[in-house]
């Protein structure tokens, strides 16, 4: 047991939890208590290192009142016409919230009913598993949302859940919870972005998604926080019989960002895409841990992850398919490509293929690539500098995953700002809106 | 504008040209044709600087200047083009930011100043057109997904919008249908100038039923094993390449 994890625990003392949670928490932090701290030897955290984020002194949480920010952060914002729900240093900003549906309540506003629903899915997803932070959610659980969609029904816009981070050293716990019942669909954004420049807080989030029989969920998770940011968060998806998930997942660099995806096929006929993009620059690390598990026959999942890593950055990818006995007829593919820009980069790529069932298509590959050399002629053929060529190959890398997001508006988004870390402005973009589509 | 003098390479070990010899002047268009294997792709890759094509003897001008100690990129802003036989497809490489970033290598290298963006569209658009080539194309990565005619277009539009002094087509009519060989046609010989000149490379008489040379010469076993004029391409067609080869050994 680690003085951080005590700490960790001495914080909860100045929450006031909802007494209907008070169980769940205080059996979270004998749990979190009692497991042993990662080091350099626990195989999940082998090569992101937890030193600094021990030596983080966890004095606080994000302050009562909702600061006020120095500069205002609407050109931070996708512009979604969304239902729009926004955290700052982890405090609820009803003021620059939308009005929210029935389906969107916040744990502390829950009804009975609502209540009886986080309690039966909350923190079930990997129970008996330890996953520590997890744990540490639950234990520094004070609230959160939950959005639950009813059998049949479709969220008429995206939620789109904003956590922005300030400059105070502050910690945020971020719980959001969603369950899709039988043919119900949805579309959730979660976006992680520093307005100011932070100084070393903490953010431990969390998000348990349900995707019942039939249902359908588009969920993004963007992290696109400042360099000194410190964050560790998880995404737990169960996905019953037919159910759909098209996940897209997006992190910078930061001083601390690690992300898990625990995706697990517990009905048959169940289908996942996961696309994942991350760019670590100058002394930033980016972890993902992705696992996902065939529990059951007729399932299919499609895994791809790109990372370029740039001056002395560092990525984490560890890529778990685990196959059951009984998932015959399992079709599963994983591909995860990085690519190096500098030879100060580090990349540790590690596929983990399970397999026990014989009726199996698997696919499964992880590389460290070149630049095509072809391609680079190519473009150094037109007059291209070599340089100028590599560059705009190593955007193109990342931007052949961005040109697949299906919602728009975060594709436009998006790309830009990836573009614009290497080097390229969106005029041509805005040229081609400006003189019309037509070939007039 | 290019003088090719005695000219040996190798790719992976095996000479490939063995002594070509070459003169081609302003305005003027060279056909170069022969059998598969002579040499034709190479000539292209050598010129343009491809890695793995090596040059083992003999020597290029071109405007003047030492090819050969030139980068590929270089040779590329002094104003020569290679159509590629296989344009490359670079996905997630929007074509005309590639496009745009071409054009602008040219222009600084001639000391002219950037486009801005929309003068840069305008001027793509309309090139775009008149390689029947919807605009959309502008928008997907480089060749990513076009068919062959259309990966053809793409070459010969890049053609326009750099505005070479020496273009060198390499088997640009292979795969093309009768439609797409008269649009790729149309564009070069658009571009036909007194200070302009191209090389031809084809295995069929048929894109010189369109672009007609001044000169047709047989590329066969490393070397210019004939030359002479249009008729030259027909006798080919009818006879085919084994009288030359022949000849040449």
């Amino acid at each position: 047991m680690t003085d951080f994890q005590h700490q960790a625990i001495r914080l909860t003392s100045m929450q006031r939890p909802e007494t209907w949670l008070e169980s769940l928490r205080t059996k979270a932090a004998d749990e979190w208590l009692a497991q042993p701290w990662p080091t350099r030897k626990t195989e999940h955290w082998k090569y992101t290192p937890l030193q600094n984020l021990q030596k983080t002194i966890l004095h606080a949480w994000g302050r009562e009142e909702v600061p006020i920010l120095d500069a205002p952060f609407e050109n931070h914002l996708v512009p979604l016409d969304a239902y729009r729900i926004i955290f700052i240093d982890g405090v609820f900003d009803s003021f620059n919230s939308s009005k929210l549906p029935a389906e969107v309540v916040q744990f502390s506003k829950a009804n009975e009913d609502q209540q009886a629903v986080i309690l039966q899915y909350l923190g079930k997803i990997i129970e008996g598993e330890r996953h520590l932070f997890a744990t540490l959610s639950n234990a520094w659980l004070d609230d959160g949302f939950l959005i639950h969609v009813p059998r049949n029904q479709k969220l008429d816009k995206p939620v789109y859940i904003v956590n922005i981070s300030t400059s105070a050293a502050v910690s945020a716990n971020q719980r959001v919870l969603v369950v899709l019942e039988e043919s119900a669909s949805a579309e959730i954004i979660e976006h992680y972005f520093s307005a100011e420049s932070v100084q070393q807080g903490f953010v431990n989030s969390l998000t348990e998604i349900h995707i019942g029989d039939n249902a359908s969920l588009q969920h993004y998770r963007l992290n696109l926080e400042e360099e000194q940011a410190q964050h560790i968060g998880a995404v737990h998806v169960d996905l019953q019989r037919n159910a759909r998930l098209r996940g897209f997942a997006i992190a910078l660099g930061a001083s601390l960002m690690r992300i898990d995806y625990q995706l697990n096929h517990r009905g048959q006929g169940a289908e996942l895409d996961l696309q994942g993009v991350y760019v670590p620059r100058n002394n930033q690390l980016v972890d993902y841990h992705t696992n996902v598990c065939h529990w059951v026959p007729h399932c299919k999942s499609n895994e791809v992850f790109r990372g370029i890593v740039g001056d002395s950055a560092q990525a984490i990818f560890n890529g778990r398919i685990y196959i059951h006995p009984q998932a015959q007829k399992t079709l599963a593919e994983l591909s995860n490509k990085n690519l190096l820009t500098s030879n100060k980069a580090e990349v540790n790529t590690k596929p983990e293929l399970e397999i026990y069932a014989d009726d199996v298509k698997c696919a499964h590959g992880a590389t460290v690539s070149q630049l095509n050399t072809n391609a680079r002629y190519y473009l150094q053929s037109r007059g291209l500098s070599r340089s100028e060529a590599e560059v705009m190959l190593s955007f193109g890398f990342i931007n052949e995953l961005l040109e697949q997001i299906a919602q728009p508006v975060v594709h436009d988004y998006l790309q830009p700002r990836l573009a614009a870390l290497f080097g390229r402005d969106n005029s041509l973009n805005e040229a081609s809106s400006l003189l019309g589509d037509s070939n007039g | 504008m290019l003088r090719i003098t005695d000219l040996f390479a190798r790719v992976e070990e095996k000479e490939i040209l063995k002594g070509l010899n070459l003169t081609v002047n302003p305005g003027e268009v060279h056909a170069i044709m022969g059998p598969n294997g002579a040499g034709k792709s190479t000539l292209g890759n050598v010129l343009s600087g491809r890695e793995g094509y090596e040059v083992t003897g003999g020597k290029v001008e071109f405007n003047g200047k030492d090819l050969f100690d030139l980068e590929i990129e270089e040779r590329a802003r002094e104003g020569l083009f290679l159509a590629f036989q296989y344009p490359v497809e670079i996905p997630g490489v929007s074509n005309m930011e590639f496009l745009k970033a071409a054009v602008d290598a040219k222009r600084k290298h001639k000391g002219e100043a950037d486009l801005s963006a929309v003068e840069f569209m305008k001027v793509a658009r309309d090139a775009s057109k008149r390689v029947s080539l919807d605009q959309a194309f502008l928008k997907r990565g480089v060749n990513e997904g076009f068919s062959g005619g259309e990966k053809k277009r793409n070459e010969i539009m890049q053609m326009m919008l750099l505005e070479p002094s020496l273009c060198i087509l390499d088997e640009t009519d292979s795969g093309l249908d009768i439609d797409a060989l008269q649009v790729v046609a149309n564009g070069v010989n658009a571009m036909r100038s007194p200070d302009r000149s191209f090389i031809v490379v084809t295995h069929y008489q048929r894109l010189l039923d369109y672009i007609v040379p001044d000169y047709v010469h047989v590329l066969a076993n490393g070397k210019i094993v004939k030359t002479g004029d249009k008729s030259l391409a027909l006798e080919l067609e009818e006879k085919g390449y084994a009288w030359l080869e022949d000849e040449a050994v």
